[in-house]
């Protein structure tokens, strides 16, 4: 099968990868607070990492969804330039993660399911990052998840941008909706890291299968949701409910699981991830 | 006990160049730091430190295995090999040619070499990166190796170490790369769960998923003196970010200085600063070989 065959097969609008990368990162796009703020009631948002500070690129707090108490974590976008400078661009600083590893491990204590929303280009590269430990920061959240004991969903409903989105997505279910991207590094970086040039990002969005239906293809994802026609940014709150829908179901189902079956199952959801031969 | 690497004589003075190389096996090595030259011997003898600046050069996986007690490695997994699950569509060399090439240049199958071996007297199990393989990026086989030796040492009650090197994860492999990330890190439950230790030592360079991995929730962190230890390149800070750097950013000296490592130990120093974790660890109060001689009773008592 050449690649324009297959191409066409898995994508019914034919859209290219870029025009998902462009959809993925649309600033219309509902961001993690239009959800918890349509799909939960309650909401009472938990600040702060109580080492160094609050970071607004990370949300989190506990809210009422399909009448049971969960803990929502996401990334956060702005929908324009001010508030993006605030939230960062949605690029987490160390101190978002380790407040996400707080609020999480409350939701254990408690025995609260963690709901993820993961939606970032990258975790913050600057130096201040770098100096508060960034990689211990990331390393710790994808260690508190791997074995946390209570149900954990994660949702892709945008970029979901290399080791600062996984610091939000290990999980049970691992959803994407259709035109979001999840990817090793952002086509740009990795047409940079390659080809010595950014401007290839088209052909690095191709070469790394980071669409939803690619992923789930790979076997990385549990599901594809489905978006309105034209995406989510033209029809949020159907985008929303379409999403909230398809959690609710898979929470459901998690739920009921005896919490070490739970646990053994997310040990080879991820152990078995990998392609290699056996020479 | 004041140990050396061992059988350091034969793997680095001999047959370490591939046949056809464009580079001469010199006698001769310029330090990248101090810019002098050194006379390879002298080199090679002093564990690839420059004898002059104490400049600590990058050495082979398989020159790290070196740090174990003479003859008591033994490879594990060797026979896994790398595929290329994506068919990455690359614009230059394809990602199943740079991976053949790869292989010639280094001798080996992928970027980790795992296995056991003693350290003092100790057992434990390893796992190596080695830079010249794709940077030792992180694709399927790096994180299988990597988890593998990880459960084994789960297994069977011991240590396990973990030399770490890396660009950070492997492009070519796409996402199936990242998540080795989180599968390695799984893998390292289990030996917590026997509660043996992860040590983890960092050397010259250590970036991107790997250190925001499994090795920076190590129970030791060890990183090498001048080691270039972070999450994002400095040239993506510098270039992208346009922030100015100060002197020194993202050494095993600033990671120390920030709280990020426990240690900075010198190569010379690294057997007996193993050996005595591992003593520690394990509840033991004397190096284990003398310990079988002096006092049998004792060891009993004790276990």
């Amino acid at each position: 099968m050449d690649e324009t065959t297959k191409h066409a097969e898995t994508q019914p609008h034919e859209l290219t990868p870029w025009d998902r990368v462009q959809l993925a990162r649309h600033p219309q796009r509902p961001h993690t607070l239009d959800y918890i703020g349509a799909l939960c009631e309650d909401f009472t948002e938990l600040h702060g990492d109580r080492r160094f500070g609050d970071d607004a690129a990370i949300v989190g707090g506990l809210a009422t969804f399909a009448a049971r108490t969960v803990m929502v974590i996401g990334h956060q976008k702005g929908s324009d330039t001010r508030e993006n400078v605030k939230r960062n661009f949605g690029m987490p600083h160390p101190e978002g993660y380790r407040k996400a590893q707080r609020l999480m491990r409350q939701a254990e204590k408690f025995a609260i399911p963690v709901i993820c929303f993961v939606d970032t280009p990258a975790a913050d590269p600057k130096k201040e990052s770098e100096e508060r430990g960034q990689a211990n920061a990331i390393a710790e959240s994808i260690l508190v998840m791997t074995n946390l004991r209570v149900p954990i969903i994660s949702a892709v409903i945008g970029e979901g941008g290399s080791g600062g989105a996984l610091a939000l997505s290990v999980a049970d279910r691992l959803i994407m909706q259709e035109n979001t991207i999840y990817s090793v590094a952002s086509p740009e970086a990795t047409a940079s890291i390659l080809w010595r040039d950014s401007a290839k990002a088209a052909d690095a969005a191709r070469a790394l299968k980071l669409t939803a239906q690619d992923l789930y293809d790979l076997r990385i994802i549990d599901e594809v949701v489905a978006e309105p026609e034209g995406g989510a940014h033209q029809a949020s709150q159907e985008a929303i409910r379409m999403l909230g829908e398809r959690i609710r179901s898979h929470l459901e189902i998690i739920s009921q699981i005896e919490i070490g079956t739970l646990l053994k199952q997310r040990y080879q959801k991820y152990r078995t991830i990998g392609t290699y031969l056996e020479a | 006990m004041k140990e050396f690497f061992r059988r350091r004589k034969t793997s680095f003075t001999t047959g370490e160049q591939p046949e056809g190389s464009p580079v001469p096996d010199d006698m001769w090595v310029k330090c990248a730091a101090c810019r002098d030259l050194v006379y390879k011997k002298e080199l090679n003898d002093n564990l690839k430190v420059c004898p002059k600046c104490g400049h600590h050069m990058r050495m082979s996986a398989q020159e790290w295995l070196d740090l174990l007690d003479a003859d008591s490695f033994s490879e594990t997994d060797a026979h896994l090999r790398p595929t290329d699950p994506l068919g990455f569509v690359s614009l230059d060399e394809s990602y199943a040619d740079k991976l053949v090439k790869s292989q010639q240049r280094t001798g080996m199958p992928d970027a980790v070499i795992s296995g056991m071996g003693m350290i003092g007297g100790q057992r434990l199990a390893l796992a190596v990166g080695d830079f010249a393989f794709m940077g030792a990026s992180m694709g399927s086989v790096y994180g299988e190796k990597m988890s593998r030796a990880a459960e084994r040492a789960a297994d069977l009650g011991i240590p396990f170490l973990t030399i770490n090197t890396s660009g950070g994860a492997r492009q070519q492999e796409g996402v199936i790369a990242l998540m080795q990330m989180a599968k390695v890190t799984m893998a390292l439950t289990r030996l917590a769960e026997v509660g043996q230790p992860h040590i983890a030592l960092l050397v010259d360079p250590c970036y991107g998923g790997v250190t925001a991995s499994y090795p920076s929730v190590a129970d030791v962190i060890i990183a090498e003196p001048g080691a270039n230890i972070g999450f994002a390149g400095k040239r993506l800070i510098e270039q992208i970010m346009r922030q100015k750097l100060p002197a020194g950013f993202q050494t095993a000296e600033f990671m120390l200085e920030h709280g990020m490592v426990d240690m900075v130990v010198e190569r010379n120093q690294l057997r007996a600063t193993l050996g005595r974790l591992l003593r520690l660890y394990a509840g033991r109060r004397e190096p284990v070989a003398q310990f079988m001689v002096s006092s049998e009773i004792y060891v009993n008592g004790r276990t």
